[in-house]
C-alpha cells in the first residue's frame, strides 16, 4: 500500500516533468522582459566602467578646480528630486497600463516627461556654467570624468524622454495591445534603472566628490 | 508531490512585473518612495553635516546609497527573491559581480600605483 502511494506520487512527479518538458518556450512578454533585463545590467556595466574612471580621477585637478569648488549640492538635492518623483509617477503609469485606463496612462506619462525634463534643464544650466566658468571637459581629467559620466546619465534620461513621447504616441494610436504593453514594460524598466544609476552619481560624483 | 507539481507549472514573473490589486501596488509604490526620500535625505543632510566623524562619512554615504538601490530593485523594479524571480536574479548577481570587480579592481590597482610608484611628474623631471 505504502509503495504503491510512493509509486503513484513518483509517477506524478515524472507525468510533471514531462508536461514541464512540452511546456515550449516561455511567454513572449517573459523572454522580452528578461532580455532587456540584460540589457540594463550591461548598460550598468559599462557605467560602472565610468564610476571607476571617476573615482580613480578625483584627485586629479591639474591646479584647477576641485568638486568641492564646483558643486551645488542644493540644485542636485533638486535635480534627485525630479528624478525620483518621476521614477514613482512612471510606476503609476505601469498600473494605469496594467488597468488599461487611457486617461491615467497618458497623465501620468505626461508628468514623468515634465518631471525628466525639468532633470535635463537643471543639468543643463550645470553644465554650461562650469563651461563658462573655465571648468569645461578639457579643464583637467577630473572634469573629463565628471562630464563623461555625468553627461551619459543625462544622454539616457534625454532618450528616455523620445522614447516616453513614442510610447504615449503609441498607446494613442494603437491602444494597449500586447505588443505595446511590452515596449512599455521595457520602457519601466529603462527608466527604474536610470534612477538607480542616478543614486550612485549623487552619492559617489556629488557628496563623495564635494567631501574630497 | 502536488506541490512539486504546482511549482513546477507556476510561470515565470519578467522583471518589472507584480501580482495585486491597484491598492497594494500603489502602496508598494508609496513605500518605495517614502524609504528613497527617507534614504536620500539622510544622505545629503550627512554630507553637510559636522555633526559626525568626519572620517565615516564617506562610508556612511556609500552605505545608504546601496540601500537607496536596494530599495529600488524591490519597490520599483520588483525584483523579489520568489522562485518565479530566479532568472532575473542570477542576472543581476552576475551583473554585480562585473560591476564590483570593476570598480574595486580599478581603486586596488591604482591605490596600489599611487603608493609604490613616483609621481608621474617627478618621473617626466628625471628622464629630460
Amino acid at each position: 500500500m505504502a509503495a504503491g502511494a510512493v509509486a503513484r506520487g513518483y509517477d506524478r512527479h515524472l507525468v510533471g516533468l514531462a508536461d514541464a518538458g512540452h511546456e515550449g518556450p516561455a511567454p513572449k512578454r517573459i523572454v522580452t522582459g528578461f532580455g532587456f533585463w540584460i540589457f540594463l545590467l550591461s548598460d550598468i556595466v559599462m557605467f560602472s566602467c565610468f564610476f571607476a574612471a571617476y573615482a580613480v580621477l578625483l584627485g586629479q585637478t591639474a591646479g584647477g578646480p576641485t568638486g568641492a569648488e564646483l558643486f551645488n549640492l542644493r540644485s542636485v538635492a533638486v535635480e534627485t528630486a525630479c528624478l525620483l518623483l518621476s521614477s514613482f509617477v512612471c510606476g503609476m503609469a505601469s498600473i494605469a497600463a496594467d488597468v488599461s485606463s487611457h486617461f491615467w496612462f497618458q497623465i501620468a506619462m505626461a508628468v514623468t516627461c515634465v518631471l525628466g525634463l525639468a532633470f535635463l534643464a537643471i543639468e543643463f544650466r550645470e553644465f554650461a556654467d562650469l563651461v563658462a566658468r573655465g571648468a569645461g571637459p578639457s579643464r583637467s581629467a577630473f572634469l573629463s570624468a565628471f562630464f563623461t559620466l555625468v553627461g551619459c546619465h543625462g544622454l539616457h534620461v534625454s532618450a528616455g524622454i523620445l522614447w516616453l513621447l513614442t510610447m504615449m504616441a503609441q498607446v494613442f494610436a494603437k491602444g494597449f495591445r500586447a505588443d505595446i504593453r511590452r515596449r512599455f514594460l521595457c520602457f519601466a524598466l529603462f527608466w527604474h534603472a536610470l534612477d538607480i544609476i542616478w543614486v550612485a552619481v549623487f552619492s559617489v560624483v556629488y557628496l563623495l566628490g564635494s567631501a574630497a | 508531490m502536488s506541490d512539486l507539481h504546482d511549482i513546477s507549472h507556476r510561470p515565470d514573473l519578467a522583471p518589472g512585473d507584480v501580482e495585486g490589486s491597484v491598492t497594494i501596488r500603489v502602496l508598494g509604490y508609496l513605500t518605495g518612495l517614502g524609504l528613497a526620500i527617507l534614504l536620500t535625505a539622510t544622505s545629503f543632510f550627512v554630507a553637510g553635516t559636522d555633526l559626525v566623524w568626519l572620517p565615516s562619512i564617506p562610508v556612511a554615504i556609500i552605505v545608504l546609497a546601496i540601500a537607496q538601490m536596494g530599495v529600488h530593485l524591490v519597490f520599483f523594479l520588483h525584483i523579489t527573491t520568489g522562485p518565479d524571480n530566479t532568472n532575473n536574479v542570477m542576472a543581476l548577481a552576475f551583473g554585480l559581480l562585473i560591476v564590483f570587480l570593476v570598480i574595486g579592481g580599478s581603486l586596488w590597482i591604482m591605490a596600489n600605483l599611487n603608493q609604490n610608484m613616483m609621481p608621474m611628474d617627478e618621473l617626466m623631471q628625471m628622464q629630460r
